[in-house]
């Protein structure tokens, strides 16, 4: 009685684990699906998500900016802040499983750094690209 | 003659104090307004963890500059242009940019008496005068960048330490 008790309990704590573990991947999941459907009502063509297109749009210079300059190319590694050399954490969830978990802190870091680098907010396109290719990092 | 010497010796001694210390009177500031000519911090050392909205917002393109290193009129500026912060976009909701801004208001430099509201610490009077010592080619070494980088050389300026004797300058 006693072991199938305690057996009963780890295969829980275990499930719970692993539904802790795909919550993050869901909320991801979640916001792309937001971003897709506001992609369509600003395109009526719209093509769905590349993380190519969104690994472009991330590692590219626009104009004498780019998401590179604090976040480095290399989005398993830390990165710096540009002027105040401030550690930033890892952007790619596979290396920090935090990032993308959070669809408030998503949103408000894509209004403030879209303004920043291209001094206009990011289409619902660029940012479903973006986010589609931050969870296929491996 | 004798009680004008008197008056004019102990007028002297009482002002010594003052004249010594040298904060007010170089650089041809005014005493007008106390040490630093009126521009002096407060309290630094944060009770307990600070505020953790403020912690997370502030501290994560910098360090958390503690609210007692400006006065509240400084901050209400800044609070009120994080669109246009520094040449970055660091707006928040409504409620977060109030929080914020409450509790550095209510932080803010208690010792501050000049009429004045810089936006940056570093142009502040008692920063200028505290690091009258660094030159200028110490600011631009890699493992510094810029005076707005305290935590290069203040290993505790997330917590408000400054303790002179805890600074440790990188080659």
């Amino acid at each position: 009685m006693r072991s199938l008790f305690s057996k009963s309990v780890v295969i829980a704590v275990l499930s719970g684990a692993a539904t802790g573990a795909h919550a993050a991947g869901d909320v991801a999941s979640m916001l792309i699906g937001q971003y897709a459907t506001q992609a369509k009502q600003e395109n009526a063509v719209f093509p769905g998500f590349s993380a190519q297109q969104g690994k472009a749009f991330f590692l590219g210079r626009h104009g004498n900016e780019s998401c590179t300059g604090c976040h480095t190319d290399n989005l398993k590694a830390s990165g710096k802040h540009a002027k105040t050399g401030k550690v930033i954490e890892p952007l790619a969830p596979v290396a920090n499983p935090i990032r993308l978990s959070d669809p408030a802190k998503v949103e408000k870091w894509f209004k403030r750094n879209c303004n920043d680098v291209l001094q206009r907010a990011c289409t619902a396109q660029e940012k479903g690209d973006v986010m589609t290719w931050l969870v296929s990092i491996k | 003659m004798k009680t004008l010497a008197c008056l004019f010796l102990s007028l002297s001694v009482l002002s010594f104090p003052v004249m010594a210390d040298d904060d007010d009177e170089h650089h041809g500031g005014s005493a007008r307004y106390g040490k630093y000519n009126g521009e002096n911090r407060g309290k630094t050392a944060l009770s307990g963890k600070g505020n953790n909205v403020w912690n997370q917002e502030c501290g994560s393109c910098h360090v958390a500059y503690v609210p007692g290193l400006l006065p509240a009129e400084s901050w209400r500026k800044i609070m009120g242009g994080l669109d246009k912060h520094f040449g970055a976009d660091a707006s928040l909701t409504p409620q977060e940019n109030r929080e914020i801004l409450d509790y550095l208001v209510v932080n803010a430099s208690n010792r501050w008496r000049a009429p004045t509201a810089p936006l940056r610490i570093t142009e502040s009077y008692w920063f200028e005068r505290k690091h009258d010592e660094v030159s200028p080619a110490v600011w631009k070494r890699a493992s510094i960048k810029s005076p707005a980088n305290c935590n290069a050389c203040h290993a505790g300026a997330a917590n408000g330490d400054f303790e002179e004797h805890r600074v440790h300058i990188p080659r």
